[in-house]
């Protein structure tokens, strides 16, 4: 045990920038009659999607990947538009952009499409990423693609088509010989594509493919194919938001545990039981709403130019 | 040997991989939005010295390599193999040619070089960072230059060739950089 790492690992600069970023998104949200509501971080239930691995805390239940369960039930008791800055916890997350504790901040907007939402992330996305410890720069510039269409024109391969095997040939790396197709779009999204966004700008991908939904509605696109009403938004290569316009099918998202369930068993996940109370909460009503989270961590790595997660965070994983 | 998960890895691990072992270079986790996470790992291979990139899906996991470092002093070569001796078990272990073919041209009769194992047999030898050397052969210099600029190469004991000052005489012991091959300075006897 080393005792001489005891100090934070980030700058006082970088800590005044935090502060500064929370008080500007509580004014943000403030100005447009959001309001700010703090649920709890440690409950009986996690998450069943199998690539968001829950910590467990025995005798409680589970950290929070995110607020989003309990904010859902928040807005089927009918609380109107909601935000919430929260500690969020995945379990082996680590790394250059990864900590296994982040900041999330998430919010609700009831009767927003998915469109409004990404106009309103991006007016708060803009408005931060242009000031700097209250120095103006300019906004960045802001452009926006279909997933299929922005996979295609990095990549030269259809993300819905293509064999798996020009997939495995388009990848950088030697990988797995086991990967399905959801897998492989996946990584080359996150080594090809993302590395090929352009630098300082706002970058939002919208229409995912069906089988990314999480939790977001599925509509038949233009070209016929079903596509999630999702989006996310980049800034150089950084993701920093995740948005969706939410499902509030209760049977469907019933659906989508179960198959979650079938798809963690297949990997060899421990069982992860499905949220009774959220269900319950769709099944009483949830307003037609579009929700979305951005990660501060990295929006203040984005804002500061810093290209480590632990240059923003006090006291990162391996010391906290 | 225990095995270890990919949200273990770090930087100086030894694991197996396709039958060799290796160390861990660096380890990248790449997560896309809500997809599979996967882990980039830089590894050296410390059979062949070489470079392997691979990725993994997060959450599988390689066998730790039987892998240590020991100081062991060098004691001389039988023409097939390099022996070791360590200094407080006065165990002797031979290291082949494939395990001493970095350090061979900087080993010295009773040196202390790191010795690594990999189930308990050398797998690697690295010599010390600065070693102390005979010059053998090298041109006659000017005896005034001491500025060192442009120098002139000279052949050591151990049949290594660096760079010297043109003021270095055969016969002269230097010290030199093992991990630059670059002379430091005259050593005085």
């Amino acid at each position: 045990m080393r005792h001489d790492d005891w100090q934070p690992t980030c700058s006082a600069r970088a800590l005044k920038a935090r502060a500064q970023l929370y008080a500007a998104t509580r004014q943000f949200f403030a100005e447009r009659q959001v309001m700010e509501v703090s649920t709890p971080v440690l409950a009986a239930h996690g998450v069943t999607d199998p690539h968001i691995p829950s910590i467990a805390v025995p005798a409680h239940g589970y950290l929070q990947s995110s607020p989003e369960y309990h904010m859902k039930r928040l807005l089927a008791a009918g609380s109107g538009p909601i935000y919430q800055i929260s500690q969020v916890f995945r379990d082996g997350e680590s790394g250059q952009r990864h900590n296994p504790e982040f900041t999330l901040l998430e919010w609700y907007r009831p009767g927003f499409d998915l469109q409004a939402l990404i106009d309103e992330t991006v007016a708060l996305l803009s408005q931060q990423l242009s000031q700097q410890l209250a120095q103006q720069l300019a906004r960045p510039p802001v452009q926006q693609h279909r997933f299929r269409d922005l996979f295609a024109t990095v990549t030269g391969l259809d993300p819905l088509r293509a064999p798996l095997a020009d997939l495995y040939q388009a990848s950088p790396d030697q990988l797995p010989a086991d990967l399905d197709r959801a897998a492989l779009v996946d990584y080359l999204m996150a080594t090809r594509v993302e590395a090929a966004l352009p630098a300082n700008t706002l970058t939002i991908v919208s229409h995912y493919p069906g089988w990314a939904a999480a939790l977001s509605r599925t509509a038949p696109d233009t070209d016929g194919e079903t596509v999630a009403e999702r989006f996310e938004i980049y800034f150089g290569a950084m993701e920093l938001a995740n948005g969706y316009h939410e499902l509030t099918d209760a049977s469907e998202q019933a659906q989508r545990f179960q198959s979650d369930q079938l798809r963690r068993q297949d990997a060899g996940l421990p069982a992860m039981a499905a949220d009774p109370r959220l269900l319950a909460a769709l099944t009483a009503g949830l307003p037609d709403c579009a929700g979305v989270a951005v990660g501060l961590d990295r929006l203040l790595m984005c804002q500061l130019g810093a290209p480590r997660i632990r240059d923003v965070l006090a006291f990162p994983g391996d010391i906290a | 040997m225990a095995s270890y998960s990919t949200n273990e890895f770090k930087s100086g691990l030894k694991v197996m991989l396709d039958g060799d072992p290796c160390a861990i270079v660096e380890n990248e986790f790449v997560k896309p939005g809500k997809g599979q996470a996967f882990n980039r790992v830089r590894l050296r291979n410390l059979r062949s010295g070489k470079i392997w990139e691979r990725t993994f899906k997060s959450g599988e996991s390689l066998e730790g390599a039987d892998v240590m470092d020991v100081e062991m002093q060098y004691l001389y070569t039988d023409g097939e193999f390099w022996h070791f001796m360590n200094p407080e078990s006065f165990e002797q272990l031979p290291a082949d040619e494939a395990a001493v073919r970095d350090a061979i041209q900087w080993l010295k009769e009773e040196d202390v070089c790191t010795v690594t194992l990999y189930n308990g047999a050398p797998l690697a030898v690295s010599p010390p960072n600065f070693v102390e050397l005979e010059i053998t052969e090298t041109d006659p210099g000017l005896k005034g230059d001491t500025a060192g600029t442009g120098g002139k190469p000279a052949k050591l004991s151990t049949g290594a060739t660096v760079r010297v000052p043109l003021f270095v005489q055969t016969g002269e012991i230097i010290k030199v950089d093992t991990r630059t091959g670059e002379y430091v300075n005259r050593v005085k006897s």
